[in-house]
């Protein structure tokens, strides 16, 4: 396993030469002088032709991906011009609160998806089998970030159960002390109670926003690979030997149907990360998506290629574990390689 | 060809909610084409006096903050939306199939360069992709077709790469090819029909993602700019005000992207069961 | 062992199974019967498609949701098993009796080791311990002389080979010491030298606990070697039943003849195999005739469309037949 494992970190490896490539193309493919670009609309000439020769711009192609890579590697991501920080240091510090809302959303998507697909499949035409499939036709068709608003109508403006979409924590609490940058997992190991569902029932509507449409493919591929694995051979076996429902339907079945929703994770990710965007945009969720859109709107470009390439790593790694977490669950990966 | 159109008949009647998206695609057409004559007020002229109206016998869907009518908007915005998202699809499937059918026939370097290209595309998150590629390129309507299009493109040389090279295996290939006929005649008089009805179902299905993504882009600003009516930008516009409950200014453009990805969603699943009943699931 | 005087252990009296399909209903078999006495081997042999397995099905409690029983009892130690309801009937398959499959690599969980499975079925029914349980699978597994069964106990299906496989069934299968077993195509599909090692297999395990064995098979031949009786299955009827010897020197029903001139003997050439003529019935039809062979048979004469009978030919031979040979 460990041999299939190192196979496939290094096929992660031209993945992750194409996507330093691509993010070296974009910037250079601005349209007229990316010194400007960089150097805000505000610079003088003086100062463009400093950034023009500082980012090695008047140099032949082939050498400023050279000299690209290299500040890469020294983690130089370049300067944000709206806030004259690091870019990279900026991605780190909001990257956990874009982390914390993303893997809640898969968390609820799947805590909901799962057990509707499993119950879909387990009982055919009851009104939990047509409630999953009106769920994964009808998810697909929502855009996030009309569901975030539409959520904080009712929630928020009509019922009045969830509190203003202001960011992550009320200010009325302060933060818990970092060690994760995970507010949830932070306030937990402190103690802090209070802080802690504070935290939640901001995270609860975005994060919602974002399980409604990955709910869609992982409910339809759940109820999909259920059914075929209750009409597998293997489960007639188990049926014929007397084994009961719950080792059938939870050990036979559901082991074996996990593995294409697995391999679809890939997929869903990609979705998530994406809309993640979306909702940090909605809900002012200050994470590196809204880090991005403020640096567009303002045409600051490093810290969008620099948010580019952060998520195609993330991605990318994130893609990896998946694969781990397949070849942990099928034994037999790795044998036909 | 009569057996095609039983077939579909039976599937449109068996599941009337395909015979439904279908009458919903013909409405939407209808609004693409007729918009402007169709519209009741003129959805460019704002009269503020009138701003942020709910709904009411003059204005079906109320006004919004420039006092402009939202379902004349909401029209006229339907030709945009849709035509962005058809030429986006539109160039993914020619190029993205034109570049799968290579790779898939010819094999060799070409695969091997064309599955660097669909691989480097898809190791982005898809949509931030399009971010950073209209970032790059400029903050246009045509650059929004670009970058839609080119993460669209893997999905279709990927399925038609693999279509390909099933059918390379097929008789009839060899057969042409023993008559003298010319690789590029047997690529295009043989194996193109032969893939084409897969990949027109994939473009209705993927045409709701497309539309998706062009309203996710137009809605964090990027592409089009006031005072151009398009769905995703009349949402953006509508979100400040959803927290002080003028909720129309954001839910019926947000309905009308609903209902058109809906309508191609449930389009695209009933081409599939006539065109490919088994792939379903 | 003469029927006469014992009680058979398994009786399918006037079963009928139908399906419901999307081009119709599907009557798959139709008021058979037959019995089966402790510690013989009965085989049930017909074509594909004959309604073999789903006879087996049936008695196991095991058809799938579109398969409807429309007549008939299963009585298994005098308890019709079709009026048992699905809690009881868990308790006893696998314990009391215990069935094998065809394709023996498919028919187990792909990603559970063997032991396990073999452990599954012993907790279940033996009420043993997780570690009892698997401890005892290793037994079981030597039983069915699996080589180095330690080692192969955390083996995947995968890993091993067909006719291992097939042992792990039978382990599973036989580790409560059930009174019958069901053996449904065991052999089809794997090497002839390893189909006879499995067959021997089976019959020294039934002789050793004293178990009765269903054999279900296209195979002929398979069955002469094996069983103490045949049935003979045709069309969702069976159409005759009789010992081994008696059935294969002188079979009664004009199908058995032709099914033993079509099966292959060892010294026989190719040329000399005669075929079955025509197909089976199409058994969506609703107008199926009482006898579903007459169309098929050369001895067809009017007054053979009349309801079906059976001829009890003598103390253990029955067969189903206006005319027969």
């Amino acid at each position: 396993m460990g041999r299939v494992l190192l196979n496939r970190l290094a096929t992660t490896i031209p993945s992750v030469v194409g996507v330093v490539i691509v993010t070296f193309l974009l910037t250079r493919a601005l349209p007229g002088d990316p010194a400007i670009y960089f150097a805000g609309p505000e610079a003088s000439p003086q100062s463009i032709a400093e950034v023009r020769q500082q980012l090695g711009l008047d140099r032949s192609w082939p050498e400023q991906f050279v000299r690209y890579v290299a500040s890469l590697m020294r983690g130089d991501l370049g300067i944000s011009l709206t806030t004259g920080q690091p870019v990279l240091s900026e991605i780190l510090l909001r990257l956990p609160a874009s982390a914390e809302l993303t893997f809640l959303g898969l968390f609820i998507a799947a805590a909901i998806a799962l057990p509707l697909g499993v119950i879909a499949a387990v009982r055919p035409n009851s009104w939990i089998d047509h409630l999953c499939r009106v769920v994964s036709t009808a998810g697909v068709s929502l855009p996030t970030f009309f569901t975030g608003l539409l959520l904080i109508y009712v929630f928020y403006y009509v019922l009045g159960w969830s509190p203003a979409p202001l960011g992550r924590l009320d200010i009325l609490y302060s933060p818990p002390p970092m060690r994760t940058g995970f507010y949830i997992i932070d306030s937990l190991l402190v103690g802090q109670i209070s802080v802690f569902f504070a935290t939640l029932s901001q995270l609860l509507l975005p994060a919602l926003s974002l399980a409604v449409f990955s709910l869609a493919p992982l409910a339809r591929i759940t109820r999909a690979s259920m059914l075929t694995a209750l009409s597998s051979e293997f489960v007639r076996t188990a049926r014929a030997s007397g084994l009961s429902r719950w080792q059938i339907v939870a050990v036979y079945a559901f082991r074996n149907a996990i593995l294409p929703v697995v391999t679809i994770l890939g997929m869903v990710f990609s979705f998530l990360l994406g809309a993640n965007v979306l909702v940090e945009k909605v809900f002012a969720w200050p994470g590196i998506g809204s880090y991005a859109i403020d640096a567009l709107v303002a045409s600051d470009y490093a810290p969008v290629q620099g948010f580019v390439l952060t998520m195609a790593l993330l991605y990318i790694t994130l893609n990896f574990l998946i694969d781990v977490l397949y070849s942990l669950l099928d034994p037999r990966v790795g044998i036909s390689a | 060809m009569t057996e095609l159109f039983s077939h579909a008949r039976y599937v449109l009647t068996q599941n009337p909610l395909s015979g439904f998206a279908f009458v919903l695609f013909v409405l939407l057409l209808v609004l693409a084409v007729f918009g402007p004559a169709l519209a009741p007020h003129d959805p460019f002229a704002g009269n503020t006096g009138q701003a942020l109206q709910p709904p009411s016998a003059l204005h079906w869907l109320g006004t919004d903050q420039l006092g402009r009518d939202i379902l004349s908007r909401i029209i006229i915005a339907a030709r945009l939306d849709l035509a962005i998202a058809a030429a986006s699809v539109a160039l993914a499937f020619v190029v993205g199939t034109a570049m799968g059918l290579a790779a898939g026939y010819l094999g060799g370097w070409t695969d091997r360069v064309v599955g660097r290209i669909t691989d480097t595309i898809m190791a982005f998150p898809l949509f931030v992709l399009a971010m950073g590629i209209v970032a790059a390129l400029g903050n246009t309507i045509i650059n929004i077709v670009y970058a839609t299009a080119i993460i669209g493109l893997p999905l279709y040389a990927r399925l038609a790469r693999a279509e390909t090279i099933v059918r390379c295996g097929a008789g009839y290939v060899e057969a042409a090819r023993l008559c003298g006929n010319s690789e590029l005649r047997i690529l295009l008089g043989h194996i193109l029909p032969n893939i084409m009805p897969l990949m027109v179902v994939q473009t209705s299905l993927t045409f709701g993602y497309t539309i998706l993504n062009v309203a996710g882009l137009s809605f964090i600003g990027l592409g089009v700019r006031p005072p151009t009516a398009e769905w995703g930008i009349m949402v953006a516009d509508g979100a400040s005000f959803i927290i002080s409950g003028e909720w129309w200014v954001a839910l019926f453009p947000g309905l009308a992207l609903m209902v058109a990805v809906f309508c191609f969603n449930l389009l695209g699943d009933g081409l599939r069961d006539i065109i490919d009943p088994r792939s379903r699931t | 062992m003469k029927p006469d005087e014992v009680v058979p252990l398994l009786t399918v009296e006037d079963l009928s199974v139908e399906f419901r399909t999307r081009s119709g209903t599907v009557h798959a078999v139709d008021r058979i019967g037959f019995d089966i006495y402790p510690g013989e081997t009965l085989a049930v042999v017909g074509e594909s498609g004959s309604g073999k397995s789903v006879t087996s099905y049936a008695i196991m409690g095991i058809l799938d949701n579109a398969a409807r029983v429309t007549s008939g009892r299963v009585l298994f130690r005098g308890t019709d098993l079709l009026k048992e309801d699905e809690v009881r009937m868990r308790e006893i398959r696998g314990r009391e009796f215990a069935m094998i499959f065809q394709n023996p690599r498919t028919a187990l969980n792909p990603i559970r080791p063997v032991g396990k499975q073999i452990a599954d079925v012993l907790s279940r029914h033996a009420g043993l311990s997780a570690s009892e349980a698997y401890r005892r699978a290793i037994e079981v597994l030597a039983q069915v002389k699996i080589p180095d069964p330690e080692r192969r106990a955390r083996a995947y299906p995968f890993e091993l080979s067909g006719g291992m496989c097939q042992r792990v069934m039978i382990a599973m299968a036989l580790s409560c010491r059930p009174a019958l077993l069901i053996a449904d195509e065991p052999t089809t599909g794997l090497d002839a030298t390893i189909q006879a090692v499995i067959m021997d297999l089976i019959g020294e395990i039934a002789q050793a606990q004293g178990m009765a064995t269903l054999l279900i098979t296209h195979d002929l031949a398979l069955a002469s070697e094996q069983a103490d009786r045949i049935a003979v299955m045709h069309a969702g009827h069976i159409v005759e039943i009789a010992p081994t010897k008696d059935l294969l020197t002188a079979p009664r029903h004009p199908y058995t003849r032709s099914l033993i001139a079509a099966t292959p003997a060892p010294a026989a050439s190719l040329s000399e195999l005669a075929a079955i003529p025509g197909a089976l019935p199409d058994l969506r039809r609703d107008d199926l005739p009482p006898c579903r062979y007459s169309e098929r048979c050369p001895r067809h004469e009017a007054d053979c469309d009349g309801p079906l009978p059976l001829e009890r030919l003598s103390a253990r031979h029955t067969v189903a037949c206006w005319h027969p040979l």
